[in-house]
């Protein structure tokens, strides 16, 4: 191999147009920690001439004490970029590296080893074409191997180089080599690679890398850098369904309105119909706009912006397509999904899902089996740990547009997001939409306050205020309500106003009547904090014993007293509904504060001074105490 | 589609991305021909429409006095919306790199500078040129990067990213660092600048200019603020800059290029690499990767 190199004399223009032309192979490494990837990618960048001069002296400073090869370079330090994989000699992350030969240019992956890490393969992975998956000899297939090797397939890399490294250490064994190989292939069968090619390197010494090694007179086969150089991993995607996402809506004035987005597959043409796949509505392709003039049709990766011939509404995370060939148009399908969360994954619980430019609320509805890594059998399974992958329905708050993964993987792969970290939990590919007659059970989970709880993205709850008339209960709650609201909770507010006049419209004052009021409207907390909500109860409810059998009703719902204590002289002088003065004219009977007792709550949950705070700040002080998050 | 074609959509693309999914963005624009390229990517992304995100400049106000001038003219050619900040504190005390050294002038000047720019203009994503062939710890990051409330990244945690389906969203007070240019390499940069007619600060091009010898580099005499050591004299040299920056940390290179031809084929043939130039990596192994969980760039 030899870096292409322009002279002086070149031709500038020839040079930089063999440059452009040439082909990008994107691959990664993987397999078990200490195969040696790291390794051989520092040989690939080393003998592709790309280690400059200063990163070679400070290479070689580092190198001492480390394993090296005739060359005196651990070649790992390369590529393991960050202190802590430094420090502990593993690689944690997934690094990118560039190199290029005469004939292709190559973006590597190096993916991490370690179980824990698998996350990190996986998006190494996604955006692959090849895999280079390694084995030492020594060692053999190993659990993360197969590992590697199913997630490969369930990402869709289609091409796998079996790298069988350290065949130094074995001593250029044949039937080591041939007994690896065939247990690899036996394993891998199932997982549908469109070509696997084995190869005994050492990458260390350099053998089977650039050329034949003479250490392997047994091995006819390519070596490692001619075989990526070669390798035809194409796939016309401009050959497939014609699919674009819209991404951005673009409106810099009143006469013009584009719909930005990249091709995802196919081509599209001046003149043609388009559907769009939600609204099944039709356009023409007006203009297809870039700012290097207007093209006549925009083939799958080109980045451009639609005009069509008539107003339609359109917006991001629509998919245009061609009639006749549009995409699923559904909110069940099933998938796969490798998960990445130390939490795990459970039936019922809502994460938000996106999938090419649409972002939606989705639940796992059903989760068919687990796959073990190392058999691929299928289990059964309550839940999907971290680095687990498994099969499982989904249903979204809305229809989505997608494909299967193996017909399109850019409208057929999305990540779910935890609503609440906006963490990245997993990665899915999609099987299949469900059709309404093949529709899910739901009984593989029960609906209960916590699932629904987890679906509004909040623990539910009562919180009860209690204080005299204008002490600013309602007020603060309301506050609370709107804070609630903002963040995108559910919350409701029961107080005396919405209550009195319907649910207890047939209740007085006398002492029965206050306490069959509490009773009903505690109840009612309790079936709407059920529902999932956060209910906010705005009463006086001035006696120790009503205040606690709303407690009782409400069970094992967490129940917070908030007692806003306000002296009665600043809640009469406030008197915003005049209702002090008329009880002090004997208008009002059994008025509380006047000529009904209140009984402080003596050990209420969360004390409230209405008369040394305003209502934003008391809301503000209560808001940082209550836990809403599931 | 050839090469650059797939790289230029990726970024276009990601910028896009980036306009849809963000309250606040900004793109960091250091004048380099990194950041010429990515002005460039942005406008080709949403014309016909004016990039729709300010541009944020940190001016540590030892930059080279072309890149000012240049900077400005680029910003009235394209209509752009042009932030410049510059951390008052850090001017008030007259932090400048020959008396505070290269590390404390790059975290006052330029990381803390950041900080405060990010903050103020309440951002939510920052669009920065890197490149993950740049430099060990750039090389892990992720298109679109995480950080938390202090603008730390936090290396070993870094979201999973599959395909192109980004993880957009944000807690209140995190952002994002967003690299449109990351899978592009320095030779990728050059013919794009090339085969696009890209203009670049004539810096990059070999001109005689005054320099110093300073610890195995040429450093260029930009103005009179700059400080001799004993016995140093300028002489004129025939120079040209791999990477722009600050101008009495940024190393010159004997060179004859003097056009995009005629560097390219200098790059090729180059035995050293780009951040060289930039005395603020030296330092230690892992300098980067330390500053970047500080909140430099």
């Amino acid at each position: 191999m030899t870096l292409s190199m322009a002279t002086p004399d070149t031709d500038i223009d020839l040079w930089l147009s063999q440059q452009t032309d040439k082909s990008l192979l994107r691959f990664l490494t993987c397999g078990s920690v200490d195969d040696g990837k790291s390794t051989l990618i520092g040989r690939l960048l080393y003998d592709s001439q790309l280690i400059l001069d200063d990163q070679l002296a400070s290479l070689k400073k580092e190198s001492r004490n480390r394993t090296t090869g005739d060359e005196g370079i651990d070649f790992s330090l390369l590529v393991d970029g960050l202190a802590a994989e430094r420090e502990q000699g593993i690689t944690i992350d997934v690094a990118y590296r560039f190199f290029s030969t005469d004939k292709r240019k190559f973006i590597v992956a190096d993916t991490p080893g370690h179980e824990q890490y698998t996350r990190n393969m996986a998006t190494g992975a996604s955006n692959a074409e090849l895999a280079l998956v390694l084995i030492d000899a020594r060692k053999g297939v190993l659990t993360q191997t197969r590992r590697h090797s199913f997630i490969l397939s369930l990402i869709g890399v289609k091409h796998v180089v079996l790298v069988i490294n350290k065949i130094d250490l074995v001593d250029y064994d044949q039937a080591v080599f041939d007994r690896i190989e065939a247990e690899y292939r036996a394993f891998a069968a199932p997982l549908g690679f469109k070509t696997l090619a084995a190869i005994p390197v050492s990458a260390l010494r350099g053998d089977n890398m650039l050329a034949q090694s003479k250490h392997t007179p047994w091995y006819n086969g390519p070596s490692l850098v001619p075989y990526l150089e070669t390798i035809d991993v194409s796939e016309d995607l401009s050959a497939q369904p014609m699919r674009f996402p819209v991404q951005w809506v673009n409106r810099p004035n009143l006469d013009f309105r584009g719909f930005s987005g990249t091709v995802a597959s196919g081509r599209v043409a001046v003149g043609e119909e388009l559907l769009i796949a939600a609204s099944r509505k039709p356009a023409k392709v007006a203009r297809i706009v870039t700012m290097d003039g207007d093209l006549d049709h925009a083939i799958a990766g080109q980045a451009v912006t639609l005009v069509l011939d008539r107003e339609v509404d359109i917006s991001r995370g629509d998919v245009l397509t061609h009639p006749g060939e549009t995409p699923e148009f559904s909110n069940q399908f099933q998938a796969r999904v490798v998960w990445m969360s130390e939490e795990s994954a459970f039936p019922g619980r809502s994460y938000l899902l996106k999938i090419g430019s649409q972002t939606v609320p989705a639940t796992i509805t059903d989760l068919k089996f687990r796959t073990n890594v190392n058999t691929l059998e299928q289990t059964a399974a309550t839940k999907l740990d971290l680095n687990e992958v498994g099969t499982l329905t989904i249903a979204t708050d809305k229809p989505i547009a997608f494909d299967p993964y193996a017909s399109n993987a850019l409208t057929g792969g999305f990540i779910l997001i935890d609503r609440l970290s906006n963490a990245t939990l997993g990665a899915g590919t999609i099987e299949f939409g469900l059709r309404r007659a093949q529709n899910l059970t739901y009984q593989s989970f029960d609906v209960n306050r916590q699932v629904r709880g987890t679906m509004k993205g909040q623990q539910p709850q009562v919180v009860w205020f209690t204080g005299l008339s204008g002490s600013g209960k309602s007020s603060i709650a309301n506050l609370i309500e709107k804070r609630l609201t903002a963040e995108g909770r559910h919350a409701y507010i029961l107080d005396g106003d919405n209550v009195r006049h319907g649910l207890n419209k047939d209740l007085g004052f006398t002492e029965a009547a206050r306490v069959e009021n509490v009773r009903r409207v505690a109840e009612v907390a309790r079936l709407m904090a059920d529902a999932g909500l956060v209910v906010l109860v705005s009463f006086i409810s001035p006696f120790a014993k009503e205040r606690q059998l709303a407690r009782e009703i409400a069970g094992d719902i967490p129940f917070t007293e908030i007692y806003v204590d306000t002296p009665l002289e600043v809640c009469e002088a406030r008197d915003p509904k005049g209702l002090y003065a008329r009880a002090r004219a004997g208008e009002i009977k059994n008025f509380t504060g006047i000529d009904s007792p209140f009984e402080p709550p003596k050990t209420p949950d969360i004390v409230l001074h209405g008369a040394i705070s305003t209502p934003e700040e008391l809301a503000e002080q209560l808001y940082a105490k209550l836990v809403i998050a599931p | 589609m050839t090469h650059l074609r797939a790289l230029e959509a990726e970024s276009i693309e990601i910028m896009r991305e980036v306009a849809a999914s963000f309250e606040r963005p900004v793109m960091m624009y250091s004048i380099g021909k990194d950041s010429s390229v990515l002005l460039h990517l942005a406008r080709k992304a949403f014309f016909p429409s004016k990039i729709p995100f300010p541009l944020l400049h940190i001016n540590t106000t030892w930059k080279f006095h072309e890149m000012i001038a240049f900077r400005d003219r680029m910003a009235e050619q394209y209509g752009f919306d042009l932030i410049s900040h510059t951390n008052p504190e850090g001017l008030a005390q007259g932090i400048n790199p020959f008396d505070h050294g290269s590390s404390r002038f790059t975290d006052i000047m330029k990381t803390q500078a950041l900080r405060q720019a990010l903050n103020a203009g309440r951002y939510d994503a920052a669009i920065g040129g890197a490149r993950r062939d740049e430099e060990k710890s750039r090389a892990k990051e992720r298109v679109f990067s995480h950080r938390n409330a202090q603008h730390a990244w936090d290396p070993k945690n870094q979201r999973p990213e599959l395909w192109r389906v980004f993880n957009t969203r944000l807690n209140p007070g995190e952002s994002m660092r967003v690299f449109p240019i990351s899978n592009w390499t320095e030779l990728d940069i050059w013919t794009y600048i090339y085969s696009e007619n890209i203009e670049i600060p004539s810096l990059y091009f070999a001109r005689s200019r005054p320099v110093v010898q300073r610890s195995g580099t040429l450093i260029m005499i930009d103005d009179d603020r700059f400080r001799f050591e004993p016995g140093e004299k300028p002489h004129d040299d025939v120079v040209r800059f791999r990477t722009l920056g600050d101008y009495p940390l940024t190393g010159a290179i004997r060179s004859t290029a003097d056009d995009l031809p005629s560097i390219i084929m200098e790059m090729q043939a180059s035995r050293t690499s780009e951040r060289e130039g930039r005395l603020i990596d030296s330092d230690s192994v892992g300098s980067m990767e330390k500053k970047k969980q500080e909140g430099y760039f």
